[in-house]
């Protein structure tokens, strides 16, 4: 079913532009999401990853430049339309972001009562097993967030965008401060997903495994940019210094 | 513009936060009102948070409003004492407390346990990302999280305040009891002759309002917690101190307002 729809631009980005004060954090990115496609964007700390997909979701709001979601422009759209397009978003944040004054189950339960009112419990439950089977946690249900581990946590914060069956996932450093066998297991899972849930994604990260492990494509972005994209391959083979550096701090750390 | 070091404009920067800080606080207000009268209703929500709200404050209340009235009443004494008037100990300590004890020590002792769990609530759910967690799960935080504590710390504080009105007398019996040997019926009917509907009415105005300022400024404040866990304790912090300072401007302005109308 991919190859029939590939090429439909699922999220389109153009002469994206983002300052907090003084600080001039993207400069003009250009950024085009086939349907099916597993974007990985690479970037250092603090270069606007995180940022660019909060403008994505709309968490916060460009200073110029476009951004379409779904054929829509996310800075034109009223608080309902926005509400309907946040649904097809699954945003998997970077501490997870549960909400720990709840059970896992309740987590997960949260954005499906919250959206549709005349759920039966029965339907309910049923679909929180089914996406906590989907991400190999099912004896978690009734444990609080803080008594799971960081590779766990990952898990139920990507189980909690699935239950709404997103369209779209966002991953913001997915494997960030996780032991590498985690690592391994959360770049399977983000496979995973895009096989089962069919969805497009983008992963940002600055963990070279993951780029290689999850991506179709990769973009790199330096100095609020997009200096270059391709295949992970075709990116490092560029003789640009600073993707070089990159590229050898990344594994010479490690 | 860029301001190379932090003790230039310092003044002018001051002010500049002032009147930035007093715009974003009326349109959180402005949303406030917007959200709560805006269909559905979180009524599971608010009654939960009603009670998180009574529950918190029942013990210290219980305390506090029994200790106020019992010593006011023992320290009132020797001063009506002088005149031979201890007789009028009872209505003397019935206007204190309902006109002006009650309130206040709910509202304080509210802002204190309340107010400050509020702001590290949020605060500690604003840093985390839970709030921006809910707002792309498409639910709308402002209304789960703000909306329905606000109302109930509004609702909840005009019960406390009788609740520790009522406290309040009975320590005040308990001392007037002991003392004056006055009975229990004796007691009230004295205390209440002098009391009117003004008088209670104004109070539950009062409470009304120091409930919302308890309720909308550590919201506020937890939701404007800026990144890192030492700014979830200033949230907290900040919570308390602020709504303290608006509580004793409001009582200020509200006895004002009263007073004019007893005339
Ligand atoms: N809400 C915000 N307010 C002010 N500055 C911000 C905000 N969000 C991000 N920034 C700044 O933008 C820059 C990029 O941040 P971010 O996108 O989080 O980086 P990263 O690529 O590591 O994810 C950082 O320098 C950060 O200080
Ligand atoms: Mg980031």
């Amino acid at each position: 079913m991919e190859s029939t729809t590939i090429g439909e631009e699922v999220i389109t980005i153009k002469d994206l532009h983002k300052s907090f004060g003084s600080k001039h954090v993207l400069r003009g990115v250009d950024l085009q999401v086939c349907k099916g496609e597993n974007v990985v964007v690479l970037g250092r700390s603090g270069t606007g990853k995180s940022v660019l997909i909060k403008i994505i979701s709309r968490l916060l709001k460009p200073d110029s430049g476009t951004v379409k979601v779904l054929g829509r422009e996310v800075d034109k759209l009223n608080d309902k339309e926005l509400q309907q397009l946040r649904l097809k978003i699954g945003f998997s944040f970077q501490n997870s972001a549960l909400y720990d004054s709840m059970t896992v189950g309740e987590n997960l339960e949260f954005p499906l009562v919250r959206n549709s009112k005349h759920l039966k419990r029965k339907e309910i439950n049923i679909a929180v097993e089914t996406v906590l089977k989907a991400v190999g946690l099912s004896e978690a249900i009734d444990q609080m967030p803080a008594e799971l581990s960081g590779g766990q946590r990952k898990r139920i914060g990507i189980a909690r965008t699935l239950i709404l069956r997103p369209e779209i996932m966002l991953y913001d450093e997915p494997t960030a401060g996780l032991d590498p066998i985690t690592c391994i297991e959360i770049n399977n899972l983000i496979n995973l997903v895009k096989e089962q849930y069919n969805t497009t994604s983008i992963i940002i990260t600055h963990d070279l495994t993951c780029a290689k492990a999850t991506g179709d494509r990769v973009a790199m972005l330096l100095d609020g940019t997009f200096v270059k994209q391709g295949s992970f391959e075709e990116v490092f083979a560029s003789d640009d210094k600073r993707i070089q550096d990159f590229y050898n701090y990344n594994f010479t750390n490690k | 513009m860029k301001l190379k070091q932090p003790e230039e404009y310092f003044i002018s920067r001051k002010i500049d936060d002032f009147f930035s800080g007093l715009y974003n606080a009326t349109k959180f207000i402005l949303l406030f009102f917007r959200e709560a009268l805006k269909p559905p209703y979180e009524f599971k929500e608010i009654v939960k948070q009603c009670y998180e709200v009574g529950y918190r404050s029942l013990a210290l209340i219980t305390l506090t409003g029994f200790v106020t009235g019992f010593v006011f009443t023992k320290q009132s004494r020797p001063s009506l004492a002088q005149f031979g008037a201890t007789s009028w100990l009872p209505s003397l300590v019935a206007i204190a407390i309902i006109r002006a004890l009650a309130p206040l020590v709910t509202a304080l002792i509210a802002a204190g346990k309340v107010g400050s769990n509020i702001g590290a609530e949020l605060g500690s759910m604003k840093v985390t990302e839970q709030i921006d967690a809910m707002e792309v799960s498409a639910v709308n935080p402002f209304k789960f999280l703000v909306v329905s504590r606000v109302l109930a710390t509004t609702i909840t504080l005009p019960i406390l305040m009788c609740y520790t009105g009522f406290v309040g007398m009975l320590g005040a019996f308990i001392n007037v009891n002991q003392n004056e040997q006055t009975s229990f019926t004796a007691f009230f009917q004295q205390a209440f002759s002098n009391i009117t509907f003004l008088d209670i009415f104004s109070s539950v105005v009062k409470a009304i309002v120091f409930g919302f300022t308890i309720g909308i400024v550590g919201c506020y404040k937890g939701f404007h917690a800026t990144q890192g866990t030492e700014g979830v304790g200033r949230a907290a912090n900040a919570s308390v101190v602020l709504s303290m300072f608006l509580i004793f401007m409001e009582e200020m302005l509200i006895v004002q307002i009263t007073n004019n109308i007893r005339g």
